[in-house]
């Protein structure tokens, strides 16, 4: 018998157009070929520089989102009772009509009345500018419940942070620690990056309680107890500090060991840095024997010792401090030891591998390079020891602290920007604190000051009212969470419903406008009583929440909480701008950006859809209510669409959205006056622009000419004075100063101790608030989420690909604690916390801490939810830790956030398990009503069939006596 | 085609290194949408948003727990390794004598003697499971809506693709893998960059002693460097005189 | 192995059918009057032919089953078709030859004397037949990643059930005498195969899998634990091959199984033997044995296990 023809050289498609994935956030580039007008097949772009042709999971079933049986296809008002899910198909004009009539009294009456939201949003440079125009200081995105610990510990130590703001140095790192990473946003290049590492033999440390993914291919797994990195770190700090392995040269050259701290206990000034007449910051000279400016060059700077400032007072430099904290005996590697569950050898041989990897590697690139100060040097020294934290560090309340103890381990090693070390990524470094404060104020045109989030420099720059209270709804910048970069979406249901009950209505909320998150579900703390803030009525009768506005893409939990639903395009079907102002598209060698754009009119779609991508549905509800930078004089609208807006607007002259291609005939980038063929340039180059930085501004960025004379052009800095970073923080030291009643901005009474203690000016450890409060005896065990590769929070459900990898999730513990607990694989269990109880099926895996228990996050759906059948595991037998997340500490008297920065303390949940009976019908508890929605017609999926045929001519149809 | 060509000097196939897979998946649902529309589509899937949800897939990813070992002496010493997380892709291996060709009654399951890759006619497939029921690797999949068997091309329709550029004709799995920890090239090649990789990592086949004499090849986990704990005895009392107190630095 | 009823069906009915088949010729040789000898050459074929259809059923794609008769040449699955409808040559030849008897006065009573065609015609109806039964087995007994069914007495086991089975419905149909040496052949038999089957089974309680799922995944020296499927819910392989009977479950069932195709038949036999009665007896000890063999074969797949069943 012969072989079969095959056509071995089919066609991939008839037409290919590349753009940037949204499966998540990574934003890779994808080309997405097309055959009859529908999608043959999405593969990473090899040309792109995020993803060099590798696509992840999620990303390879975009098909899958595309054509999601839970797409939305026409705005909705709600007609059944909220939470429902029972609406009625509006057309646009009406549904921006409405709601231009809720918001117009709003703005007229008080701007602030609107509180608006944005969750995954990737065009905050819009969403924010757009607050601002309206006028309300309540707005913020989902940082604040994300990772703020990470970028507010490293933009007010480094300049920079981890997240996705900077990256280890795959190229030439030796040693790469991974603290509390599962998957994170820089997915494919992290991926790409431990491959590059594991190939050329570097050692990688996996230090994260549980041990899958990234940990299973570390050559060293280090399973800590949630909570406890700060203490291993400190104690990591206090070996080399002892044993004298630590970069004294980097740490005066680019950090402020030198600097001069007031020693003045009890006077205003103590803890301040000793500066001169100027305010330069001073050092003392061993060799002048005098204080001097500490960014004065060719001195002999002093880090111990104490010193006499002309003025009489008493100073001692950062180091000393440092010295003085670190090497107490109670972070010594047996001090510590217990708590963290690492043995004291192994920390004491980490410490040593550290060192060794960082000085011992003599790695140094043979690039010249000049300093900020002017000097030239002949090589780029490096210090291979890389570092990248994620959420295992910052969903703590001592999340912030946690992280500048890694930074301070990370500079004591001259590992920051170094070739081999963790990596600035532009813009950053930004100088500390970066420069923009949050908008307090609006102008009489009701626009904010300046956008409504933005970094505080001290106590003047909260926003507090006469009282010391909140202004904002979230209470971000206030005295409770002062450094709240990112503002606290998780505070907003909670803290609305409470203060739409006040009598005086100073705080009210006449609408929440939310987009892309999915607040009364996976992304809610505390989703039961979140559902119920939603939905409560006052006793006229009216939802105490007047008007809830809400953008998605998908019939998710949240949707059935609107009062009003704009639909969105899913992200193949609008323009989306990974923009330099908001989350670009940098790595560490060069500057980029990136947009999304159509692939389909949405129209063509499916019969009678008819949706808007939000950010244009925006600009037109801005347009119809008058916002400045919105309308011409005349009031009609200024921009078309969004991709009009893209290329005109500008920020400030010569500024837009878009870095690339600028100027009118597209020579420029970075600034320059807009292009309208912009758009098109950035098509044509497979969806992004990047500009690569010279060989010599690739190091050493805080203190490299080369870089801040190329930033400076790019206006990431506003000149090149080298970047100083901070192991002691001044900044922090200013609030204690006011909590200890120094000041012209003071805490109030029952915020003076919180602030004084925990706006430590070098890194601190304490016990996360919900362990302290609760006590190990009532709930041992901790409990952790981590993301699926496969999955992104909610939205993979929808996929039929994605779901049929994990349809369920199960409550992983090691099994001792199953012993311990009298639990049997497989068992199901009660999980108690402070807050509430669940139940759900526990798996036996050892690869976790026996002290703590985990599961998938955000697999567990609602009933009938994105479309899925009433009977879906994902709703019977998934189930969400959330419901045992409070969103306040238990003991009631802030939100479950971390003290400094009020980042959202997931990770600190404590719980007690026990046997429970299985549940008839094997459903996970507590379940909720179904949602009112439409589910997917349940015939086999044949994707791709008619492609096949097309190219392949088969016979094999479909069985019709097999359905 | 159910008698075996004559071995083949051309042995493609896949090489899949267990120590840099992190277990994403990429390449499960990487090999189904291209091959959804491809040469062996549609991969379907019942119940796709339903209760059971079931579909084919080519690639499917474990996930394994290793439990630690002791070191042993020997001529070749064996460190003690620790307790692992072991992710593991599993598709058709491209066996040189598979049974899962001989035992189809049809002819529907062959090897192509060009260049090894076993793939099922769909056309000639009477849907009666045999195949699937001699491959130990579990590599074939029913389709109950087509009703025929289906399996791994080994991407045979990208891999001499012309419409691809050169450096894209390889398996979807191999171009999505993010962390690159797959492989594709000639086995039967000596001098192959997947022999040499073979060779220097020791790869392995699964199972050889089944004889199916597969050419896909899995590269072990490399020996974990935890390092001896025992190295210095260091304690409170000798640490190092701290040059800080005495070195001068220049700025 | 998932035990499909399909397939059961076909094994149990086809395997007594042609188990029928061969003992029919070979009464037809040893002289027996033609209509019993076509009364249970129809009831073979008659079995045989449902369960071919049966079997059919358990096809993705049954209209294409003629295509499984090409790979004789190594496929055991395709012997088995071609030897399957092979097999109706000789039968229907046979009924041919005995057709004269049946229409002559004495049909019941006369006993048919073959003539040299007709032996052969019979001898090749029993080889033939016998071979399905066989090819049968080997389907089952070639597959190297189901290891209980590469036992050495799958493939006698599958022929004396087809000779038992066949056999008891053969003294059934033939009007057997109440006390020949047959019912003590197929005492024997009974007892032959009940000794089989337990030393089967007592084997395959014994042996482990013979890789472990370190070999599965290519680190024979590491032990191994599952820690998440590929996919929280079933698949193919899971559906198909990873099929688990508890042995908890399993030993009543052998006890029925054994019960029905060898006691029960054993007792009607004895039965007969000293009280008389006959076909009616014959025919309840046939069924029973048919029952016997079907939980016989669903055990047969159920407890079986795939090497697959090693990654999950
Ligand atoms: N227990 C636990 N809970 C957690 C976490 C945890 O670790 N553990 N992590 C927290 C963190 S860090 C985060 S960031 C949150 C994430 O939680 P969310 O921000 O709620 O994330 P998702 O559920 O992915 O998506 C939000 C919504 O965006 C919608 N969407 C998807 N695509 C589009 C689109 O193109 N346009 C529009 N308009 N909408 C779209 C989805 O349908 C979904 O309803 O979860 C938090 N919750
Ligand atoms: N595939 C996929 N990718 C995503 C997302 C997604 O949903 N799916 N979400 C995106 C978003 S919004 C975010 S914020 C990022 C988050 O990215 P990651 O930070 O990687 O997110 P998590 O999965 O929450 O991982 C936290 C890790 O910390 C560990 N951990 C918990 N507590 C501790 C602790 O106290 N110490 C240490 N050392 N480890 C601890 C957990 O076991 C877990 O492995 O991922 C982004 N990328
Ligand atoms: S990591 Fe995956 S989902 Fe995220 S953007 Fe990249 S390819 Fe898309
Ligand atoms: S792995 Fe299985 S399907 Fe693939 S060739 Fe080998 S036996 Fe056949
Ligand atoms: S299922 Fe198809 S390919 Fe497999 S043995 Fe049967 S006919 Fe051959
Ligand atoms: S080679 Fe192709 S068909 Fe085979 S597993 Fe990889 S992607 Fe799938
Ligand atoms: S894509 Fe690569 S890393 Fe991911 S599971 Fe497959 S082989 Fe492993
Ligand atoms: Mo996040």
């Amino acid at each position: 018998m012969r072989e079969p023809q095959l056509n071995l050289s089919p066609s991939p498609g008839d037409e290919v157009r590349t753009t940037t994935c949204y499966m998540c956030a990574c934003r890779c580039g994808i080309k997405v070929w097309l055959a009859d007008g529908r999608i043959r097949y999405i593969q990473g772009n090899p040309e792109h520089p995020v993803n060099r042709g590798v696509l992840c999971a999620k990303g390879a079933a975009g098909i899958m989102q595309h054509y999601s049986p839970a797409r939305l296809n026409k705005p909705m008002l709600r007609v059944g009772e909220r939470g429902s899910g029972e609406f009625r198909e509006i057309e646009w004009e009406d549904a921006l009509q409405l709601a231009t009539d809720w918001l117009a009294p709003v703005r007229a009456r008080n701007p602030d009345e609107l509180a608006f939201f944005t969750g995954r949003d990737q065009s905050q440079a819009l969403t924010g500018w757009w607050a601002q125009q309206f006028g309300t200081i309540n707005y913020a995105a989902h940082g604040g419940f994300c990772s703020v610990n990470m970028a507010a510990a490293g933009l007010y130590t480094l300049g920079g942070s981890f997240w996705e703001f900077g990256e280890p140095d795959w190229e030439h790192t030796r040693y790469l620690m991974l603290w509390g990473v599962a998957e994170d946003h820089d997915s494919n290049p992290i991926k790409l990056g431990l491959g590059k590492l594991k190939a050329r033999g570097a050692k990688v440390v996996a230090i994260n309680p549980v041990r899958s993914g990234y940990g299973a291919i570390a050559d060293e797994w280090i399973g800590i107890r949630p909570g406890t990195d700060g203490l291993f770190a400190f104690a990591l700090i206090h070996e080399l500090l002892r044993h004298d392995r630590i970069d004294l040269d980097y740490l005066v050259r680019y950090a402020n060991a030198h600097w001069l701290v007031v020693r003045n206990p009890g006077a205003s000034d103590d803890g301040l840095f000793a500066r001169d007449a100027a305010g330069q910051p001073q050092c003392w000279d061993n060799g002048a024997g005098a204080a001097c400016d500490a960014g004065a060059v060719d001195i002999n700077p002093a880090i111990v010792g104490e010193f006499t400032l002309p003025d009489g007072r008493s100073a001692v430099p950062v180091f000393q401090l440092v010295a003085d904290r670190y090497l107490d005996p109670r972070y010594s590697p047996d001090a510590v030891s217990e708590r963290c569950g690492i043995p004291a050898d192994t920390i004491r041989r980490i410490a040593r591998e550290l060192a060794a990897a960082a000085f011992d590697s003599n790695v140094s690139l043979p690039i010249a390079w000049t300093d900020s100060w002017g000097r030239e040097h002949a090589e780029m020294v490096g210090r291979p020891v890389s570092m990248h934290a994620m959420r295992g560090i910052s969903a703590h309340s001592n999340g912030f602290h946690t992280c500048r103890a890694l930074h301070l381990l990370q500079l004591l090693l001259g590992a920051v920007d170094t070739p081999g070390s963790f990596r600035f990524q532009p813009p950053y470094p930004k100088p500390i604190p970066p420069g923009n404060r949050p908008g307090r104020a609006r102008g009489d045109n009701g626009a904010l000051d300046a956008g409504p989030l933005g970094f505080v420099h001290g106590p003047e720059d909260l926003l507090v009212d006469a009282d010391g209270g909140p202004r904002r709804i979230d209470h971000a910048f206030s005295w409770a969470y002062p450094l709240a970069a990112h503002g606290m979406l998780h505070t907003v249901i909670r803290n609305a419903h409470a203060a739409n009950a006040q009598a005086d209505g100073a705080q009210r909320i006449d609408t929440l406008l939310l987009f892309m998150a999915n607040m009364s579900w996976n992304s809610a703390m505390n989703p039961r009583e979140t559902m119920h803030w939603l939905t409560d009525k006052d006793a006229d009768g009216a939802y105490r929440i007047p008007h809830i506005i809400y953008s998605d893409a998908y019939a998710s939990e949240m949707v059935a909480y609107a009062d009003l639903v704009l639909p969105d395009t899913t992200y193949l079907e609008r323009f989306d701008a990974l923009s330099l102002l908001d989350r670009p598209i940098t790595d560490a060698d060069g500057v980029a950006d990136a947009i999304r754009h159509p692939i389909f009119d949405p129209a063509t779609q499916a019969e009678g859809r008819d949706v808007r991508g939000f950010q244009s549905a925006l600009l037109d509800l801005g347009a119809r209510l008058g916002l400045p930078g919105m309308v011409h004089a005349d009031g009609s609208p200024l921009y078309a669409d969004y991709a009009d807006y893209l290329v005109r607007h500008e920020r400030s002259p010569g500024v837009g959205t878009l870095a690339g291609w600028r100027g009118v005939d597209g020579s420029q980038s970075g600034k320059g006056a807009p292009n309208p063929r912009q758009l098109d340039a950035y098509i044509a180059n497979n969806g992004y622009w990047r500009e690569e930085l010279p060989a010599h501004a690739r190091y050493y960025k805080m203190a490299n000419r080369g870089y801040l004379e190329w930033a400076r052009r790019f206006g990431f800095v506003g000149g090149t004075e080298p970047i100083v970073m901070q192991l002691y923080s001044e900044t922090l030291q200013k609030f204690r100063l006011a909590a200890n009643g120094h000041g012209a901005v003071q805490p109030p009474a029952e915020h003076r101790t919180r602030v004084a203690t925990y706006f430590d000016p070098l890194p601190i450890w304490y016990e996360p608030f919900e362990g302290e409060q609760t006590g190990a005896d009532a709930f041992p065990l901790s409990a952790v989420t981590q993301r699926p590769m496969f999955m992104y929070h909610a939205w993979g459900s929808q996929n039929a690909w994605s779901r049929q990898i994990a349809t369920r999730n199960w409550l992983y513990l090691h099994p001792d604690t199953g012993m311990r607990f009298g639990i049997t694989d497989e068992d199901w269990i009660h999980v108690t916390s402070h807050h509430g109880s669940i139940t759900v099926q526990a798996k036996f895996a050892a690869n976790v801490q026996p002290d703590t228990v985990w599961s998938w996050n955000a697999i567990g759906k609602r009933k009938r939810a994105w479309a899925l059948a009433k009977d879906a595991p994902e709703a019977g037998k998934g189930f969400l830790l959330n419901h045992l997340i409070s969103d306040i500490t238990p003991r009631g008297d802030y939100a479950n956030a971390d003290p400094v920065t009020g980042q959202a303390a997931w990770f600190d949940l404590r719980v007690s398990i026990g046997k429970a009976t299985a549940p008839a019908g094997g459903e996970s508890a507590p379940q909720f009503a179904p949602l009112a929605f439409a589910t997917a017609k349940d015939s086999p999926l044949r994707y791709g069939a008619g492609m096949r045929n097309r190219q392949h001519a088969s016979k094999a149809r479909p069985d019709r006596k097999r359905p | 085609m159910t008698s075996l060509p004559p071995p083949s000097r051309k042995k493609l196939g896949l090489v899949i290194d267990l120590d840099t897979c992190v277990g994403c998946h990429a390449c499960a649902v990487g090999c189904k949408e291209w091959n959804a529309g491809g040469i062996a589509g549609p991969l379907t899937d019942s119940d796709p948003y339903g209760k059971e949800p079931s579909g084919v897939w080519f690639n499917r990813v474990h996930s394994y727990e290793l439990e630690a070992t002791s070191a042993c002496g020997g001529a070749t010493p064996v460190a003690a390794q620790p307790a692992q997380t072991l992710h593991f892709p599993r598709s058709c291996l491209h066996c040189e004598t598979p049974a899962c060709v001989t035992v189809c009654p049809t002819g529907a399951s062959y090897k192509r003697g060009e260049d090894g890759i076993v793939l099922v006619d769909e056309d000639k497939c009477i849907g009666c499971g045999l195949c699937a029921w001699a491959c130990p690797y579990g590599a074939r999949e029913m389709s109950p809506v087509e009703g025929v068997m289906k399996k791994c091309t080994l991407c045979v329709d990208r891999i001499y693709n012309e419409n691809l550029p050169e450096a894209e004709r390889e398996p979807a799995c191999v171009q999505v893998c993010p962390t690159r920890a797959r492989h594709f090239g000639d086995l039967g090649d000596p001098d192959s960059a997947v022999s040499k990789l073979v060779a220097e990592r020791g790869g392995v086949a699964l199972m050889p002693e089944l004889g199916y004499q597969p050419v896909n090849r899995y590269l072990p986990p490399r020996t974990r460097r935890v390092g001896g704990e025992e190295a210095v005895v260091e304690t409170a009392d000798n640490p190092v005189a701290p040059s800080w107190l005495t070195r001068i630095l220049r700025r | 192995m998932n035990p499909a009823l399909s397939v059961i069906f076909f094994t149990t009915l086809s395997g007594a059918g042609y188990g029928l088949l061969a003992w029919t010729a070979l009464a037809a040789l040893l002289g027996q009057p033609a209509r019993p000898l076509l009364v249970s050459l129809a009831v073979a074929l008659a079995l045989v032919s449902a369960g071919l259809l049966s079997s059919l059923a358990h096809l993705g794609k049954p209209r294409r089953a003629w295509r499984a008769l090409s790979q004789w040449r190594t496929s055991w699955l395709s012997r088995e078709g071609v030897a399957s409808l092979l097999t109706y040559v000789p039968a229907l030849l046979l009924a041919v030859a005995l057709l004269p008897g049946m229409i002559s006065a004495d049909a019941s009573g006369s006993v048919v004397a073959l003539n040299l065609v007709g032996r052969l015609v019979a001898l090749a109806l029993i080889a033939s037949a016998l071979a399905t039964v066989a090819c049968t087995a080997m389907i089952y007994a070639c597959l190297k990643p189901i290891p209980a069914w590469r036992h050495r007495l799958v493939v006698p086991m599958y022929l004396l059930f087809a000779l038992l089975c066949g056999g008891l419905s053969a003294l059934a149909l033939l009007h057997a005498p109440t006390r020949t040496p047959w019912l003590m052949l197929a005492g024997l038999g009974a007892i032959g195969l009940a000794t089989c089957k337990w030393l089967y089974w007592r084997d395959i309680d014994r042996t482990a899998l013979p890789a472990t799922r370190g070999d599965a995944v290519g680190l024979p020296a590491r032990t191994v634990t599952v820690f998440e499927r590929p996919h929280t819910e079933a698949n193919y392989l899971t559906r198909e091959m990873a099929f688990v009977l508890a042995r908890r479950q399993a030993t009543p069932l052998r006890w029925l199984a054994t019960v029905l195709f060898a006691l029960l038949p054993i007792a009607c036999l004895l039965f007969v033997w000293f009280n008389g009665g006959g076909a009616a007896w014959f025919a309840a000890a046939a069924v029973s044995s048919m029952g016997g063999a079907f939980v016989e074969r669903w055990l047969f797949f159920a407890q079986a296990r795939h090497l697959v069943t090693l990654y999950y």
